[in-house]
């Protein structure tokens, strides 16, 4: 009935594997998620892979397609010209597990992390009055169905796991948009939350995420540039934010220690700026504790390789190493020192 | 050898992460129970996300005269008055404040224009009832009892100082068997997929929330996940199975291609003028009209197809005659050989309307099936066909509390696993309201069947090393059959044999077939290791998918007329003698055994919401007599 095509697919667990090769039957109409349960049903019993509902509804087919993170399930073979080879292969982000299947407990880790919705405390169940049109700007986002692409894609932790720790990522940032936008929630500071907890601020905009969201979730446009500009609004500081992201947060609580706390309290009377030592003897926190010069002139950011289109690629199959390139700039590893932190005002030139 | 077997304890484990499960750990939890959930698949991956309509909830907020008696008449006449009606009663009566309780969870419904939650219109129902979000309903319902499980983890971290204190979820983990101390619960063993490591809960109470059955039909929309487990872990704790021989059919789903196989095909598609063809090309309702339908529908081809455009002066075109009816020829068709190569009939709109016309008349339609599967419906007939989606069979619960019946204590069901509560036939939207209904009432009395027990089981140790034994069978198998071989010998004997219609002798001849899966399923090999291995995960299900055919089957082929999701074609008419009677499936040994059970009586005040006219349609002739005696009585008073 069908024909044979060429397929690479990624085999092995955390000790490590490797792409081998298959030719499988491939009939008109067939997704790539079909393939994989051909294998399974005949020469590759044991090839692991997650999938639940078949029809984009569950995000757990989630994998990588020639490089792109895909849904295996919304991947058709007819996208596909007949001799390509068509490379399956794991979500890059998260630990192998087994072949397709991945670790992905650090998005259930950060959405725990999440403050809940706070009901209000005046309504009781049943007298909840919303209008459709303030809650369509939440619906938007609770349309995700958690298949982790975004998070994947994202170039702030994809090959950056150092940063996983202090980074959520795009699922959690609609997940408080959602939230900062949802017409009765009873908290007020998800913005703030969003930014000092969540790492909002690593987020530069590159829209990768928006762009492999199968539920055509506008997540920059719509949480993650909405999130941002209020943060820049309220500290509209976001290089002293940053830099007290990285320092100043005490390991076990939610809450920021505020400038000149427990360190810098004991450091007492040397801590004025007098007596600060010359710029290149200073440590780190010293540094942050003299606040920013805002009349000191910097240069442009410096952006990271794009491709021919003028954006990031969205996976490192573009391009000719291993690693994505970071949106930091190559050579940036973070955390990064404070006297590197740069920050060009749009209007400065 | 001595296997590593990770050991917790537990006052109530649930099995299931589906809105059922969900809902029965949020109560559970509430009531200060330790909790755990069994998810087969990652948290928040479950089932529910396919339903699209609605849930179900007589809050009147689109018709104020829309209460909770109105909706369990609907609910009643959907189920064609075999349901528990005490379930249906409740349904209707808690379902309101379920939906309501779920916006304070962060649930975000679509709204009426003065606020309120709005509601849609759906088969059966007689006033526009569905809570909805778009067609995405279920989605919005597993996301918000997920994300109230988390706020009630939180809680407990700032009160314990670990998430997982009283609340914790075991994703990707399979449970194979539950543990008994005589006839009660003791607690549950299973593995976890990822490491095919094994784990013990010891619980002295367990929810049954696992789902359907679908996996075991040829053609189904339901994920893998719907293997029957509870369906069978119930069976073999010692609980009882009712209602099993009903299945909800859909007549035209697509059976190819494979990628939107299972996906059902609006009958509207046959209302704007899309029309049944075999594989000859022959139009072939005509031949299928019956007698009673005759004076109604078209004769020729001319006439039907004038139809569409002077319905006043036409008769209707067969394609649209009532559901069974489309059913039944279409089977008919590919069992005389004139199907398609897979096992369908062309549903053909293309070579009869505009590319245009098909856009603008069935927009969802056109792009569900270009996107998923590059088929233009513009262009190219669909290939369709009965389509399983819905069990309204399983586990024989108490009404009120969802106690498992038979001779278990302990165990508790709620959800698609459980029975009764849609009778013969399940009504669009009932089902997410019948997860929040039951599955907080089973929540809820399994947490005060454990406040009630003096002493805890204990969990025998022989089982535990039985069951280990058993799990490890497949693979030490290196001659076993192969476990996808076998599911697919399974899905063609259920899906050919005991489908939408069934007859006497091919459901005789599916049990004999059954009896000889059974045999093969023993000797089921998976090849690979204990790390997350599908070949063996499926090895593990066969059994369970296939004790639980064994009772549809043998159920199907006991009830000799046509109620709901049942169709003899040797026995057309519903009999009102077989409403009485609930066929109750049980084990005995490894054999399933079938039990007739009087049918609860209804009471009269809920009778009584019913007209005599509409009564006589389904009551025998003796409830009839004492309707009247009741009714004259309360006239006289």
């Amino acid at each position: 009935m069908g024909e044979k095509r060429q397929f690479k697919v990624w085999r092995g667990d955390e000790t490590g594997g490797d792409l081998q090769d298959y030719q499988v039957e491939v009939n008109e109409g067939e997704v790539v998620l079909d393939i994989i349960h051909r294998l399974q049903a005949t020469e590759a019993p044991d090839l692991a892979c997650r999938w639940n509902c078949k029809a984009g509804k569950c995000g757990s087919c989630s994998m990588e397609i020639n490089g792109m993170p895909r849904l295996g399930c919304m991947t058709r073979m007819s996208t596909f010209s007949e001799d390509e080879t068509i490379t399956v292969t794991p979500l890059r982000t998260f630990p192998v597990i087994r072949d397709l299947v991945t670790d992905v407990s650090f998005n259930y880790e950060k959405a725990r992390e999440t403050p809940a919705f706070a009901p209000p405390a005046d309504l009781a169940p049943g007298e909840y009055r919303m209008q459709q049109i303030d809650v369509e700007r939440s619906q938007e986002f609770r349309k995700c169905i958690e298949c982790f692409l975004c998070q994947n894609t994202c170039h702030v932790v994809r090959d950056h796991d150092e940063n996983k720790k202090a980074f959520s990522g795009p699922r959690t940032f609609i997940r408080a948009a959602e939230l900062d936008m949802h017409p009765l929630d009873a908290r007020e500071d998800r913005k703030t939350y969003a930014q000092q907890h969540q790492g909002l601020g690593y987020c530069n905009i590159t829209k990768c995420c928006s762009e492999v969201c199968p539920e055509h979730i506008k997540i920059t446009d719509n949480a993650i540039i909405p999130m941002k500009e209020r943060v820049v609004d309220r500290k509209y500081d976001p290089l002293v934010w940053l830099g007290s992201k990285i320092f100043r947060r005490h390991p076990d609580d939610d809450q920021l220690v505020q400038s000149g706390s427990s360190h810098a309290v004991s450091a007492g009377p040397a801590m004025t700026g007098v007596d600060l030592p010359d710029a290149h003897e200073r440590t780190e926190e010293q540094e942050v504790e003299r606040g920013v010069n805002w009349h000191r002139r910097v240069g442009p950011a410096q952006l990271p390789a794009v491709g021919a289109n003028g954006r990031l690629g969205v996976s490192e199959a573009a391009f000719d190493r291993s690693g994505a390139a970071s949106p930091f700039g190559d050579d940036v590893e973070f955390p990064m020192p404070p006297r590197d932190l740069n920050y060009a005002h749009p209007d400065q030139d | 050898m001595t296997e590593r077997i990770e050991r917790h304890h537990y006052d109530v484990v649930v099995i299931g992460a589906g809105g059922a499960g969900l809902r029965a750990a949020i109560e559970a939890r509430l009531a200060g129970k330790r909790v755990a959930i069994i998810s087969k698949s990652l948290f928040g991956k479950a089932h529910t996300v396919m339903a699209e309509g609605g849930a179900a909830a007589a809050m009147g907020n689109a018709n104020s005269r829309d209460n909770w008696q109105v909706h369990f008449r609907d609910t009643m006449r959907g189920g064609k008055f075999l349901n528990n009606f005490r379930m249906a009663e409740l349904h209707a009566k808690e379902a309101p404040q379920r939906i309501w309780e779920l916006e304070t969870y962060g649930a975000l419904f679509d709204r009426t224009p003065d606020g309120k939650i709005s509601q849609r219109n759906f088969g059966g129902h007689e006033y526009p009832r569905l809570a909805h979000v778009g067609d995405r309903t279920g989605l919005e319902l597993i996301r918000t009892l997920q994300q109230k499980i988390v706020s009630l983890q939180q809680e407990d971290k700032r009160e314990f100082g670990d998430y997982d204190a009283r609340i914790r979820v075991f994703a990707e983990t399979t449970i194979t068997e539950l543990l008994l101390d005589g006839d009660r619960i003791a607690g549950a063993f299973g593995y976890y997929r990822e490491s095919g490591d094994f784990l013990l809960f010891q619980a002295p109470a367990v929810v049954l929330a696992t789902g359907g059955v679908g996996r075991s039909y040829k053609v189904t929309s339901n994920s893998w996940e719907y293997t029957g487990d509870g369906h069978a872990l119930a069976l073999r704790a010692g609980a009882t199975l009712i209602n099993m021989e009903f299945l909800q059919f859909h007549p035209t789903g697509m059976v190819w291609p494979p990628s939107v196989k299972g996906i059902l095909v609006t009958e509207s598609v046959r209302g704007d003028g899309g029309v049944l063809k075999n594989s000859e090309g022959k139009r072939f309702m005509f031949e299928y009209v019956p007698d009673v339908f005759r004076k109604q529908y078209a004769e020729t081809e001319e006439e039907a197809d004038r139809w569409y455009t002077d319905p006043d002066n036409n008769r209707r075109p067969p394609e649209l005659l009532p559901r069974d009816e489309v059913a039944r020829a279409i089977n008919n068709e590919v069992k005389e050989g004139r199907g398609t190569p897979a096992g369908g009939i062309y549903l053909d709109i293309a070579s009869r309307r505009s590319a245009e016309y098909i856009q603008k008349r069935l927009p969802s339609m056109y792009h569900q099936f270009k996107e998923l599967a590059d088929v233009d419906i513009t262009k190219e007939p669909m290939e369709i066909g009965p389509t399983c989606h819905y069990v309204m069979g399983g586990v024989e619960v108490e009404p009120d509390s969802g106690a498992a019946m038979g001779h278990v204590q302990g165990l508790f069901a709620a959800g698609e696993v459980s029975g009764g509560m849609h009778g013969s036939n399940r009504l669009g939207g009932n089902s997410l309201s019948d997860l929040l209904v039951f599955g907080k009432r089973a929540g809820e009395f399994a947490a005060s069947y454990v406040d009630s027990m003096e002493k805890r089981p204990t969990v025998p140790a022989a089982d535990v090393e039985a069951a280990v034994d058993t799990a490890l069978a497949p693979l030490a198998r290196e001659t076993g059959e192969n476990p996808y071989k076998l599911q697919q010998d399974l899905q063609a004997v259920m899906g050919d044999l005991v489908g939408i219609i069934r007859r006497k002798g091919e459901l005789e001849d599916a049990l004999t077939r059954l009896a000889e899966l059974r045999v093969r399923v023993a000797n089921v090999g998976a090849t690979g290791g204990r790390r997350y291995n599908p070949g063996w995960h499926l090895a593990l299900d066969l059994r369970n998918m296939l004790v639980v055919s064994e009772c549809t089957a043998k159920a199907a082929l006991e009830r000799e007329e046509s109620r709901g999701g049942h169709t003899r074609e040797d026995f057309p008419a519903m009999s009102a003698k077989w409403r009485t009677v609930n066929l109750v499936c049980s084990l005995d040994g490894d054999k399933v055994r079938l039990e007739h059970k009087p049918l609860p009586k209804i009471r009269p005040e809920l009778v009584g919401l019913f007209d005599r006219g509409e009564l006589s349609k389904y009551l025998t002739e003796e409830e009839l007599a004492e309707f009247d005696t009741s009714a004259t009585e309360g006239a006289s008073k």
